[in-house]
């Protein structure tokens, strides 16, 4: 393995909540104290509930947001405190793939001028290269014969085809990594499939480095070679893929894997075992471990009182959690 | 041998539209016996939720044709005036947790007021008592009864959800419809609501038509699985035998497209898109999509009953 295309270390998000009768600011902790690295054309996972600050990570490492505190190094450069000038670079080597397709296409836009925008903020002014390059970012995302496709409206296409769209938009620059954000959460169970193998395809055959941030621990098997458990604006749990679903170690992620069901009629005759309670407000998130006042492993007076570190259990396998440390 | 509770055969519901005539519910037929679940799965778009409005009979003015037979008990739905129906059916037999129904709660408004509307208004109960059964229903989904006093903005999704489930059984009903009902929650709420299901299903013997897009989650609840495309059911099993082994091509390539966690296969998808229902294709609706395609499929398959009341709708099955 080379030297990382990205390095995410110690990265926080704080969201500032004012308070008008306190006086006194308050701060939502979108992302507190996450480190990741992403080799170039590896594939990983963001795995996390809703509100867990997954998004905002995604969107800050694409630096949409401005860091609070950590440092983001991308090839080898610094670009935690870049300002918008110098960002410009940054810009063409990522993409990000959102959620909604249709709410991420502009609705009065052709498919041509919406990649046609990327090319020309970005200074292609030969318009026949413009052309040739919308050709080919349609047909990576295989919408082809691209005539076909070209000249529509976002709304004349079906949802994948949209989130084709939209990949090929994110894509059109050729980047070294995108962050895609939910990119098949809104998409119908036979189309999802689709829309992941093709994200796979540009990772393999174009080298793509692709952040995957998801809610679904299940898809990230076929997709990613590692995992990250989101939980309460913290990684509590990273490994290889096979590792992690395998020989899950954090309770958060036991819990996870213990309540996804596979089809299988022998389900409805099992009540599933899952932690009572919900993830904490992140203006005031408990002390010690985030997950202590549901975990079934709590231990009294070490997991309610300081915060674990994270701890290499295995090669690879980190988990934050004070049962094993 | 347990009574058939719900026998729908050869619904049709049709809507009519600006563009034509957009056949929603095409000639559906399934049944369910007393206290158990069918799951009616599909994409969006396919009709299920219509069947729901249909079987409730909650449907935009706009339908053009309704008809087929609805058994209820034995008594055919179809015969009950509106009148009849709201006073002997809806709500009081038949209750309906349409999609996204959390979001039906006024924030402003507490939760016991608007839970016990359906007691005061049907049965002109008392407003103590009817709040006494609210408490009651709480409890049934794991809330604490102090709830009542609280407002639906200081509660959480999963929570307000669970009000809702509490509600729908407020009146004790035989038959409950639930619409995608754990589709905007996150994992660990999913499977607490379907905890919950589980056991009111096992404790009541409530009889349920449990409608997703989630092969998966479907398994959770379904004694028996309709799988519906294009505004039909071409597919209508038994739990065991479609989970292992499902029959339609259709359906087959859906259950290919389903990541699973403990076991190990090859992914697969279904190339093109659904047709529209304003003009579907006049032989079978899958056809076109379908990779065992013949010529026999140019008309439209009949029902093939292979056992029973089950069946798939597919030339492949036709014995020669």
């Amino acid at each position: 393995m080379g030297a990382p295309l990205l390095l995410v270390e110690n990265l926080r998000k704080y969201f500032e909540i004012k308070r008008v009768f306190l006086g006194k600011k308050t701060y939502l902790r979108a992302v507190d104290g996450v480190s990741l690295s992403l080799v170039r054309g590896e594939a990983i996972s963001i795995v996390g509930e809703s509100g867990c600050g997954k998004t905002t990570l995604g969107k800050t490492i694409l630096r949409l947001y401005k860091p609070t505190d950590g440092r983001i190094i991308f090839d080898g450069r610094d670009i935690t405190h870049l300002g918008w000038k110098d960002l410009k670079w940054y810009r063409r080597e990522t993409g990000l793939v959102q959620q909604d397709p249709f709410g991420a296409l502009p609705p009065f836009m052709t498919v041509k001028r919406i990649l046609e925008e990327p090319l020309v903020i970005n200074g292609v002014k030969n318009r026949r290269e413009r052309e040739e390059k919308i050709y080919k970012a349609l047909e990576r995302v295989k919408l082809t014969p691209v005539e076909d496709f070209i000249n529509k409206y976002p709304h004349m296409l079906s949802g994948g085809q949209q989130q084709r769209v939209v990949i090929a938009r994110a894509t059109i620059l050729e980047p070294k990594m995108i962050v895609a954000d939910e990119p098949i959460s809104m998409l119908d169970a036979s189309v999802r499939i689709e829309i992941l193998k093709l994200l796979q395809e540009l990772q393999q055959k174009y080298n793509q480095s692709i952040i995957y941030i998801t809610h679904d621990l299940s898809t990230t098997k076929y997709f990613s070679e590692r995992i990250y458990i989101m939980y309460a604006a913290q990684i509590v749990e990273s490994a290889s893929t096979s590792d992690l679903l395998q020989n899950p170690m954090h309770p958060y992620t036991r819990a996870l894997l213990n309540v996804i069901p596979d089809p299988d009629p022998g389900n409805r005759f099992i009540i599933r075992n899952v932690p009572a309670g919900e993830p904490p407000n992140l203006m005031n998130p408990p002390p010690g471990c985030r997950f202590h006042p549901r975990c079934p492993n709590f231990i009294k007076g070490v997991c309610d009182t300081r915060e674990p570190s994270i701890i290499e259990v295995a090669k690879g396998h980190y988990v934050k959690c004070w049962l094993y440390g | 041998m347990r009574k058939e509770h719900l026998s729908v055969k050869h619904l049709i519901m049709y809507y009519r539209t600006m563009r034509g005539e957009v056949r929603a519910v095409d000639d559906v037929s399934f049944s369910l016996l007393k206290g158990e679940t069918v799951a009616l799965i599909g994409e969006s778009g396919c009709g299920k939720s219509s069947l729901a409005k249909a079987i409730i009979r909650l449907m935009p003015r706009n339908v053009s044709i309704y008809k087929g037979i609805i058994l209820f008990n034995g008594i055919n739905l179809m015969d009950l005036d509106e009148e009849e129906f709201r006073r002997k059916i809806r709500w009081s037999k038949i209750t309906y947790v349409p999609q996204a129904a959390l979001n039906s709660l006024n924030p402003v408004i507490k939760v016991g007021e608007q839970m016990i509307e359906p007691l005061t208004i049907i049965y002109k109960m008392g407003k103590r008592e009817a709040l006494e059964k609210a408490a009651e229903a709480l409890r049934r989904v794991g809330i604490d009864e102090s709830f009542i006093d609280r407002y639906p903005f200081e509660l959480s999704g999963g929570m307000k959800q669970r009000i809702i489930i509490a509600t729908a059984l407020l009146t004790n009903p035989e038959l409950i419809i639930l619409d995608e009902p754990t589709s905007s929650l996150d994992t660990l709420t999913q499977a607490n609501i379907m905890n919950i299901l589980k056991s009111i299903k096992r404790e009541t013997g409530l009889s349920m038509i449990f409608i997703t897009h989630d092969i998966s989650l479907s398994s959770e609840l379904a004694d028996k699985v309709a799988v519906m495309y294009a505004g039909q059911i071409v597919e209508f099993d038994t739990a065991e035998r479609f989970y292992s082994n499902p029959k339609h091509p259709y359906s087959q390539k859906l259950m290919d497209s389903v990541p699973t966690l403990r076991t190990n296969k090859k992914l697969d998808f279904i190339p093109g898109s659904p047709p529209s229902l304003l003009n579907p294709p006049k032989g079978c609706r899958f056809a076109e999509r379908c990779q065992f395609a013949f010529n026999n499929c140019a008309e439209d398959p009949p029902a093939i009953y292979l056992d029973g009341d089950f069946y798939v709708k597919c030339w492949l099955y036709m014995r020669k």
